[in-house]
């Protein structure tokens, strides 16, 4: 085992989350020091990633059922990233609600620890153990502000089909097992058989459960109850970093072991496709609260990162990587402004408490404007270079119904996004909302909204990082 | 007398699978009845799993189950505590009734 290093962030993960557990148990009222702490060791963990990144060959560790390469770094990276945005943003919410405890830095914790197995593996066990020890973690997160109805009741939704997902999907697992008589990815790769009915039901299955963990349609109804219900930080990170971990598990699912199968897996996913950008888009416009209409918005979003993966070409594959990247930075934008509107201890979250916003608070709503315009994918945001690639690599695969589709469904999802704005710009003044927001919660929002505000200055730069991950 | 072979196996997997399903989604009664369906479920994948690994003489398939029997109790766990939160903050848990968020 002379490649134990390269494993090493998630050992220190690991460790790391029990040493804060006893930490948090034998100190009192400990929870600004283990939240110092895990955004310390977060960001350790993303350096010692980005360090093994430069200059890693393609490596498998335990018998291969652990892949670590390209990918899998950058993924991590991502999620790391996108944890530590999470984690420190979500302090003066989680304190309003008197939820600021230390469960919540860990519960993040170990759920990024799922993650980051789910992203590394390259075995059917591994996969379930990762996949497992991120929902178990999220659905406590989901349930954390544990006196409130709504969060009860979105934890117990999530739950039960979050359950239910993991059961059809390891379902997929057994029958996978059963006819390839392996567990380990490169391994079935070589055993297949087409021929075999029982193949295609579980890549179905497996498909079906993974479908529901990044909540496309037909296999969307969680998300907007959960969505909603859960406190406002967990909805972030509900947006952002389960879904990158999903999505990468779908590219080394579909693309390592079944790449031969294309012919039987592409017609679904291009149906989920489909089905999530027009739904998403259609659905989001009856919606009041922001976080539900969100939801619907995010739905259509992995609607679009599931079109560059139908493609079945390098291209795609990458475009939907940058889509998903480029997802995060609006989303955390928007949630930025979502977590600033506070008045009297009160967090508003309704389309209504946006009106006439631009008077009271110019600099904010310039921001939700760019963050809005770049979600509805208008040039030159870089909402609209991620659309950008992705519509190319599909066109480029001549599945041009999947490219219409994608086209209209931006027409449609347009309409909400506008909406907001002419609410938020024309709409009657209310009252101000509170302006002593925590540092890092303007930072975040400066950042995010200058990154989509410049993108277009260097597109290459990401598509320079992202071009190195070659899977077929 | 016939023997029982994978198939038998197979089949009583699917069903008890089936049965989980199902109960989850007609049953309009009470949460824990889901509980117990997700439980079918992953219980009929460990006799898949099982089958399976006599059949092919192979140990990985009897491993994965172990790992899945852990995690179901864990699963169990924190399934039942949610519910009780759930409780304490409605007083039911009548499957019908759980319907604050919608929209």
């Amino acid at each position: 085992m002379s490649n134990l290093e390269l494993v090493f962030p998630e050992i220190f993960l690991s460790l790391s989350i029990m040493f804060l557990l006893i930490l948090g148990v034998f100190k009192k009222n400990s929870s600004k020091l283990i939240q110092n702490l895990s955004l310390i060791i977060l960001l350790i963990i993303a350096v010692i990633t980005f360090n093994e990144t430069l200059g890693i060959e393609e490596t498998l560790l335990f018998n291969g059922s652990i892949i670590i390469d390209y990918l899998s770094s950058f993924m991590k990276i991502v999620t790391l990233l996108a944890a530590f945005l999470v984690l420190i943003i979500s302090s003066n919410y989680l304190r309003t609600f008197k939820i600021f405890k230390i469960e919540y830095q860990i519960l993040i914790l170990s759920s990024v620890l799922g993650m980051m197995i789910m992203i590394s593996s390259n075995d059917l066990i591994v996969f379930y153990m990762g996949l497992e020890l991120q929902s178990l973690a999220l659905y406590v997160l989901a349930t954390f502000n544990r006196d409130q109805l709504k969060s009860s009741e979105a934890g117990l939704k999530y739950f039960v089909l979050s359950a239910l997902s993991s059961g059809l999907l390891l379902y997929g697992c057994s029958l996978i097992y059963g006819f390839t008589g392996s567990t380990n990815f490169n391994l079935i790769a070589t055993q297949l058989n087409s021929n075999e009915y029982a193949l295609t039901f579980g890549i179905v299955f497996i498909l079906v459960g993974l479908a529901f963990k990044i909540s496309a349609v037909p296999f969307h109804m969680w998300a907007p109850d959960v969505y909603e219900g859960s406190p406002t930080p967990v909805t972030l990170f509900f947006t952002m970093v389960p879904k990158v971990a999903a999505l990468t598990v779908f590219i080394r699912f579909l693309y390592v072991p079944f790449l031969n199968l294309i012919d039987q897996w592409q017609m679904i996913l291009v149906f989920l496709s489909i089905a999530s950008m027009l739904f998403g888009a259609i659905a989001a416009i009856g919606q009041t609260n922001l976080k539900r209409l969100i939801a619907y918005s995010s739905i259509s979003h992995i609607g679009y990162s599931l079109a560059g993966l139908a493609t079945g070409s390098n291209e795609g594959i990458q475009s939907s990587i940058i889509y998903i990247t480029i997802y995060i930075l609006m989303n955390l934008g928007f949630f930025s402004c979502l977590l600033m509107m506070k008045r009297n201890n009160e967090y508003h979250e309704n389309i209504e408490d946006l009106s006439g916003l631009s008077k009271n608070h110019p600099l904010l709503s310039l921001s939700l404007l760019v963050i809005l315009f770049s979600l509805a994918g208008i040039p030159p945001l870089a909402g609209f270079f991620a659309k950008f690639y992705i519509f190319k690599s599909v066109i480029e695969q001549s599945m041009y119904f999947l490219a219409i589709v994608g086209l209209l469904s931006t027409v449609v999802a347009a309409f909400y996004y506008l909406r907001i704005i002419k609410i938020m710009y024309f709409d009657k003044e209310k009252e101000k909302y509170d302006t002593d927001h925590s540092l890092w919660l303007k930072f975040s929002l400066t950042a995010s909204t200058l990154l989509i505000l410049i993108y277009f200055v260097f597109p290459s730069q990401l598509i320079k990082v992202v071009s190195k991950i070659n899977i077929i | 007398m016939t023997d029982i072979g994978l198939g038998h196996y197979l089949t009583l997997g699917a069903v008890i699978f089936t049965i989980g399903v199902i109960g989850i989604f007609l049953n309009r009664k009470n949460i824990i009845v889901i509980l117990m369906s997700i439980e079918l479920i992953l219980l009929a994948v460990n006799i898949n799993l099982v089958s399976f690994s006599i059949y092919l003489n192979d140990l990985s398939g009897q491993i994965f189950t172990l790992f899945i029997l852990t995690v179901a109790a864990a699963e169990a766990a924190i399934g039942l505590a949610i519910i009780v939160v759930y409780y304490r903050n409605s007083g039911t848990i009548r499957v019908e009734e759980i319907d604050k968020l919608k929209g």
